[in-house]
């Protein structure tokens, strides 16, 4: 009788690829659609700031490119986690994830403190269509990378108890697709959003 | 065991769907890495120096797109795995700006901004 825990390390698909990875690949390809719609309502929206502060006054460049530089280089953290572990260092997987898991909780306390300045501006979710559409935006990018990582740290618990070993390099390669693609939708985020010159009132 | 178990794969199976392949070393990522944040720095840059918008834009996008690529295809791996994969995630890249640049040109984006 076949071990279950080895069924699931040596799967034999129809397609020959693994089937955890060609579903993360699909829910990536579906979150194009998601993130797609957010950016267009936001390009629609970001000249309407009614009497609320606009784009182009309110968003502190510096600051936002020193966050995406680190959320950046936590996709070079990322995957020198997944090369530790498919050459069998466990120590080295280890400090990458938790790098990983740091830097994406920098960009978010990042984040945080953006929000709080723009509330303390005056700029509140329901203060115009723009700020409705940037909030939500990038409020959902955010979920997507505390997502991250929670999955990043729970890797890390599994490696300190010693289930995270080479065989599972595959479930590091998933979440990485993950972290990766959260990191590519902010690439665009900073440039559509942040970089292209903003109406300003 | 059927005969089909036991016909070797061609070689356009065996490019299509491998998935047992070499990924690049750690120095070819941090070589990655050194280029997307170049690259970030010189969008950064933009916003210090004084350009006209219709050079700005372009550069930006340009830019974006490549940082885009490098990250999904030596960080993600699509570069080194089966195609499928890249099929999947390019169709839902492709339905994506297709559905939101029609919903851009329909707002009149492109003209009212």
């Amino acid at each position: 009788m076949t071990e279950p825990v080895a069924l699931a390390h040596d799967q034999h698909t129809g397609t020959g690829l693994s089937n955890n990875k060609l579903l993360m690949w699909v829910f990536l390809g579906s979150e194009c659609l998601l993130f797609g719609g957010l950016i267009s309502t936001y390009l629609i929206y970001r000249s309407r700031f009614a009497a609320g502060p606009a784009p182009g006054d309110i968003f502190d460049i510096p600051f936002t490119s020193v966050s995406s530089f680190v959320l950046l280089m936590s996709s070079l953290t990322m995957v020198l986690a997944l090369s530790a572990l498919q050459r069998g260092d466990i120590r080295n997987n280890r400090l990458w994830l938790l790098t990983t898991a740091l830097l994406g909780s920098l960009f978010i306390g990042g984040q945080v403190y953006e929000f709080t300045t723009f509330l303390r501006e005056g700029l509140g979710y329901t203060t115009s269509p723009f700020s409705s559409a940037f909030f939500t935006l990038t409020g959902f990018h955010g979920v997507h990378v505390s997502i991250g990582i929670v999955m990043l740290m729970s890797l890390y618990v599994s490696s300190i108890r010693g289930n995270l070993r080479r065989e599972q390099a595959e479930t590091v390669e998933i979440i990485g697709l993950y972290w990766h693609f959260v990191d590519v939708v902010w690439i665009l985020i900073f440039t559509v959003i942040y970089l292209v010159p903003s109406p300003t009132s | 065991m059927s005969s089909a178990d036991t016909t070797p794969a061609t070689s356009a199976e065996i490019e299509d769907h491998g998935s047992d392949h070499e990924h690049p070393s750690d120095a070819k990522y941090m070589q990655i890495a050194a280029v997307l944040a170049v690259l970030t720095a010189l969008e950064v840059a933009t916003y210090f120096v004084d350009m006209p918008t219709a050079a700005l834009v372009p550069a930006l996008m340009v830019m974006m797109v490549i940082k885009f690529f490098l990250v999904a295809a030596w960080f993600m791996h699509l570069r080194f795995d089966s195609r499928m994969f890249t099929r999947f995630f390019v169709t839902g890249l492709v339905l994506a700006s297709t559905v939101y640049l029609i919903t851009l040109t329909v707002f009149e984006f492109w003209t009212k901004g």
